[in-house]
C-alpha cells in the first residue's frame, strides 16, 4: 500500500460523473489511489494534477473478461505488457486474460507467470484458468490450485469443453470453490472447418461456414447443465439471435447463468466479408444483421450482461494468407468503448456506416449509463472482480473508492491507425476508419496510465 | 468497337504480324484488371467474351494457330491446388497469343517448403508478370493476390467459390451447339438462345466453383437453372440463389431441360459423410443410359470434366452424340485466349487497362 500513498493527487475537472448510481457533472479528486472528493467546482489542492475532462464522461474503469495475451509462447502477436497498455488506451483499468497461451494456465506455474508479468502493468491483470489439463476437454485442470492464486474464472475458451460429462463434472467441482466456468460454446461437428458463419453469403461466396445451430447447441446444452449441477456458468462472445433467446429463458428461471457479447458482434455482419479479408475472420463468426439487431436488443433488455473484447492479436503473417488458412480474431481493447458506444447508444459506429439501423437522430437506443455498465461494473461483478465483492473494479465514484477511472470523450473523431496501436498486432477490422469518441484519461489504481490519449508508460 | 475476326492476323513464317483490333477491345475506360467472379462481367460482359471467343475458335482452326497478340507479356499459372486441364488449357491460350508463360505447381515449389502465398506470389511478380492464373483450394485466394500484386488474376478455380472461365467456355458451347442446329455460325446467334433456356445442374453443387459460376451466368443470361442433389450436396440458403427451381428427383426433371450439366462427384464426399456410399448416389442421381432416354431429343450433356465414368455419368451416356463434353474442352482454350486477350491485349503498347467489366459496360452503352 505504501505504493499507492505515493499516488500523486489528480483533479479530473470539468466532466460528467457516469457510474452506477447515475450521471452528474462533478470533478473528482484522487490520491493515494483513492478517490478523495466528488463535487461540482472543487478548489485545486496544491500541487495537484489536474486533467481536463471537458465534455467528458467520467467512468470507472472499464473491466474487459475477455483479453488475449498470448504470453507465454505467442509474443510475436502480443505480451502482457503491451496488452495491458491497449487495456489502458481504451480505457479498461482491468483485464482477465484468457488461458489459451503455450502453454496454457491449466497448472499455478504459468498462472503465476502471467500474474507476475501483469503486476508491473498499466492495469490489473487477472487471469483465467483452463478447465481442462491442456485445454483437451478430458481431464479436470487443478481447479483448487489455480483459485487459490486468485483465479475465479476458468474457461477452455478458443476451444469448446465439448464432452458434457467433463463440463458436468466441472460445474459440480466449481461449484465447491465459488468460481464460475465460461464456456467457448462451439459444437465442433457443425463448426469444424468454417471461416465465416454459414448462410446466404458463405453460400455465395463459397466458403465453408459455421450455421448459428454450432453455438447455440452448446448454449442449451450447458444452460441445461447449468441447471442440473447448480454451477454458476459464463457463455463467452454469444453471436446468435438464438443464443440471447435461450439465455433470457434461463435467467427468467433463475439459473446462475451470465453471458457476453463483442464489440465486433454488435457492428459488423457476415457481408462483411464479402471481400474476403481475414480482418474479418473470427470465431465466433460475424452473422447477419438479424443476429446484430436482437444482440443489441439483449444488451439494451438487460439479457446480456457484458460486452467483452476477445482482443484477439495475431502477427501480420497469420493474416495475410487465404480467407481459409488465416487465424481467426481481431484487436479489440483500444477501440472497444468507442465502437460499443456506438452501436448501442447512437446505433451506429460513427463514420462507417456500418451500424445497421437503428442510428439516423432517432432517440439514443441505450444512454451511456447502461452502456458503460456493460463494460465496467457488471463484468466485474462476473470476474470476481467488483468492489462489492472485495475487489476495487467498477464501483460508484465516490469517496473511499479505488481510483479506477475512464475519461472519455465522445466527440472526438480519431482515424484507427493500426501502426499507432500499443498492441504488437495490427489486425484490427477499424484500420483506416473514423470513429467517433476516444479514451482522453485512464486512471489505474490512482495513476494516470493514460492522458490526452497517450499512454503514460 | 469491336473485334473483327478476321482481322486476327495468322502466324507468318517470317515472325508474326500485329492482329488488328481496336484498342477500345482492350483499353476501355474504367478499369478492372482481374476476372475473379462472373459477377465482375454481368450479361454484357459474358457476350462480350463470347465474341471474342468466337474469333479465336478461328484462330484454333488455322494451319498455324497462333497469333502475335500476347507477345511481350509474361503469364503465369499458379496451380497450388492440382490440377490438369484447366492449368493446360490456359497455358496452351497463353501460348496461342503468343505470351510466355511460366508455370507453377504446389507440388515443386517453395510453398511445400513454408513460403506463404504472399511471399510467392510477391517473388514470381518481382520477376515481371502480366498476369496470374490462379487456382487455389482456398475461396477468395484470386482475390487476395489481386491486392498484393499490380498484375491482372485470373481465378482459374479457388476452392468452392469460382471457376469464372468454366462458365464461360459453358456458355460458348451452349450457344455454339444451339446456333450450329439453326445453321448458323456461332456469332450470328447472338445471345437469346439462353433466354428461358432450361439447364438442370445436378451433383455436388455445395463444394462446386463450377456450379457457382454456372448458376451466375446462366442466371444473367436469363436461363432458367434447376439445381437437382441430395440435401447434403445443396449449398446452404439454397433459396437466394438465382435458380428457378430445386429438385431431389433426377427423373422428375430429365424430360423437362434442354441442358443436362452433370458435376463431378469427388470420392472423399461419397465417403459416408455427405452419401451413404457411391453407389447409392449413382443409382439415385447417376445419369445411365435408361435416364438419358428420357432426355427431350435436342438436349444436350454437359460435364467440366474430369468425369467419374459410372459414377455420374454411365459410359455409354458420356459417348453418345448428344454429350458435347469434348467440344466443352476445346472451346476451353479459345474462351480462354479472350479472356486473358481482353484483359492483357494491347496491340499498341500502352499500359493494360481493359477489363472485362468495363467492356461490358462500355458495350452497353456503345449501342445504346
Amino acid at each position: 500500500m505504501a505504493r499507492l500513498e505515493a499516488r500523486p493527487t489528480i483533479v479530473i475537472r470539468g466532466g460528467t460523473v457516469v457510474d452506477e448510481t447515475g450521471e452528474r457533472r462533478a470533478d473528482v479528486v484522487c490520491a493515494g489511489g483513492v478517490v478523495k472528493e466528488v463535487g461540482d467546482s472543487l478548489a485545486i489542492p496544491s500541487g495537484a494534477t489536474v486533467l481536463d475532462a471537458d465534455g467528458c464522461f467520467v467512468m470507472p474503469g472499464l473491466v474487459d473478461l475477455h483479453t488475449h495475451l498470448r504470453q507465454p509462447g505467442n509474443e510475436d502477436a502480443e505480451c502482457v505488457e503491451t496488452g495491458a497498455r491497449a487495456a489502458a488506451l481504451g480505457g479498461f483499468t482491468a483485464i482477465l486474460a484468457m488461458p489459451n497461451t503455450d502453454p496454457c494456465v491449466d497448472n499455478a506455474a504459468v498462472a503465476s507467470e502471467v500474474l507476475a508479468l501483469g503486476a508491473e502493468a498499466p492495469c490489473r491483470v487477472a487471469v483465467a484458468g483452463a478447465i481442462t489439463v491442456g485445454r483437451a476437454g478430458e481431464n479436470l485442470a487443478p481447479l483448487g490450485e489455480l483459485a487459490a492464486l486468485g483465479v475465479r474464472l476458468f474457461t477452455d475458451d478458443g476451444a469448446c469443453v465439448s464432452d458434457s460429462g467433463v463440463m458436468r463434472r466441472a460445474l459440480e467441482y466449481a461449484r465447491g470453490l465459488g468460481v464460475t466456468l465460461a464456456q467457448h460454446c462451439e459444437d465442433q461437428g457443425l463448426a469444424s472447418g468454417a471461416s465465416m458463419h454459414e448462410g446466404e453469403w458463405s453460400s455465395i461466396l463459397g466458403v465453408p461456414g459455421a450455421p448459428a445451430e454450432a453455438e447455440e447447441l452448446v448454449v442449451a446444452r450447458d444452460i441445461a447443465l447449468a441447471r442440473l449441477t447448480g454451477g454458476r456458468l459464463h457463455l463467452l462472445h454469444l453471436s446468435s439471435a438464438r443464443s440471447v433467446a435461450l439465455v433470457a429463458a434461463a435467467k427468467a428461471e433463475g439459473l446462475r447463468v451470465s453471458a457476453e457479447v463483442t464489440p465486433h458482434h454488435l457492428c459488423l455482419t457476415d457481408a462483411d466479408l464479402a471481400g474476403y479479408d481475414p480482418l474479418f475472420k473470427v470465431n465466433p463468426p460475424l452473422r447477419t444483421t438479424a443476429d446484430l439487431l436482437a444482440l443489441r436488443e439483449g444488451c439494451r433488455s438487460g439479457v446480456l450482461d457484458a460486452v467483452a473484447t476477445d482482443h484477439a492479436p495475431h502477427p501480420r503473417e497469420a493474416k495475410d494468407t487465404p480467407l481459409s488458412d488465416a487465424a481467426p480474431g481481431m484487436l479489440g481493447l483500444e477501440t472497444a468503448l468507442a465502437v460499443t458506444l456506438g452501436s448501442l447508444s447512437s446505433g451506429s459506429v460513427n463514420g462507417n456506416g456500418n451500424g445497421n439501423g437503428n442510428g439516423n437522430g432517432a432517440a439514443p437506443y441505450m444512454g451511456v449509463k447502461d452502456v458503460v455498465g456493460l463494460m465496467s461494473w457488471r463484468p466485474a461483478v462476473i470476474g470476481h472482480m467488483a468492489t462489492s465483492q472485495g475487489g476495487d473494479q467498477g464501483g460508484p465514484i465516490a469517496p473511499g473508492a479505488p481510483a479506477n477511472l475512464c475519461v472519455f470523450d465522445p466527440a472526438e473523431s480519431w482515424v484507427v491507425d493500426p501502426a499507432k496501436m500499443a498492441s504488437r498486432s495490427r489486425n484490427t477490422p477499424w484500420s483506416g476508419r473514423t470513429l467517433k469518441g476516444r479514451v482522453r484519461h485512464t486512471i489505474c489504481a490512482g495513476e494516470p496510465v493514460v492522458v490526452g490519449a497517450e499512454a503514460q508508460r | 468497337m469491336t473485334a473483327e475476326p478476321e482481322a486476327l492476323a495468322e502466324e507468318q513464317d517470317v515472325g508474326l504480324v500485329e492482329p488488328e483490333i481496336s484498342a477500345s477491345e482492350t483499353a476501355a475506360a474504367g478499369g478492372r484488371r482481374h476476372l475473379l467472379s462472373i459477377s465482375d462481367l454481368g450479361a454484357y460482359g459474358i457476350e462480350e467474351v463470347l465474341r471474342v471467343s468466337d474469333a479465336f475458335v478461328e484462330v484454333g482452326k488455322r494451319s498455324i494457330p497462333k497469333v502475335p497478340a500476347l507477345r511481350g507479356k509474361t503469364v503465369v499459372t499458379l496451380f497450388v491446388e492440382e490440377s490438369t486441364r484447366t492449368k493446360l488449357s490456359f497455358e496452351t491460350a497463353a501460348k496461342r497469343l503468343s505470351a510466355d508463360v511460366m508455370s507453377f505447381s504446389a507440388s515443386s515449389s517453395s510453398l511445400k517448403k513454408g513460403e506463404s502465398l504472399r511471399d510467392t506470389v510477391e517473388t514470381v511478380a518481382a520477376m515481371g508478370v502480366d498476369a496470374f492464373v490462379i487456382r487455389h483450394s482456398s475461396a477468395g485466394a484470386p482475390a487476395a493476390v489481386s491486392r498484393w500484386v499490380d498484375a491482372s488474376v485470373l481465378n482459374a478455380g479457388d476452392g468452392w467459390h469460382e471457376h469464372p472461365t468454366q462458365a464461360l467456355l459453358d456458355c460458348y458451347t451452349i450457344r455454339e451447339v444451339l446456333a450450329e442446329r439453326e445453321g448458323l455460325a456461332p456469332g450470328e446467334a447472338g445471345m437469346g438462345c439462353f433466354k428461358g433456356l432450361r439447364v438442370a445442374i445436378v451433383g455436388d453443387i455445395r463444394h462446386s466453383r463450377v456450379a457457382r459460376s454456372n448458376v451466375l451466368a446462366l442466371a444473367a443470361l436469363g436461363a432458367e437453372v434447376t439445381l437437382v442433389a441430395p440435401g447434403t450436396l445443396l449449398p446452404p440458403a439454397v433459396e437466394t440463389w438465382p435458380v428457378a427451381a430445386v429438385s431431389h428427383d433426377i427423373d422428375d426433371v430429365l424430360p423437362k431441360i434442354d441442358v443436362c450439366y452433370l458435376l463431378r462427384l469427388q470420392a472423399e464426399r461419397g465417403a459416408g459423410r455427405f452419401l451413404p456410399s457411391i453407389r447409392e448416389y449413382s443409382s439415385e442421381y447417376g445419369l445411365n443410359a435408361r435416364r438419358a432416354s428420357a432426355l427431350a431429343d435436342g438436349a444436350l450433356v454437359m460435364h467440366p470434366g474430369p468425369m467419374n465414368r459410372g459414377v455420374e455419368i454411365a459410359d455409354e451416356v458420356a459417348d453418345l452424340p448428344r454429350s458435347v463434353i469434348l467440344r466443352q474442352v476445346a472451346n476451353g482454350v479459345a474462351v480462354r485466349m479472350a479472356v486473358l486477350f481482353m484483359l492483357l491485349g494491347t496491340p499498341h503498347g500502352q499500359t493494360p487497362t481493359g477489363t472485362l467489366a468495363s467492356l461490358g459496360g462500355a458495350w452497353e452503352s456503345g449501342s445504346a
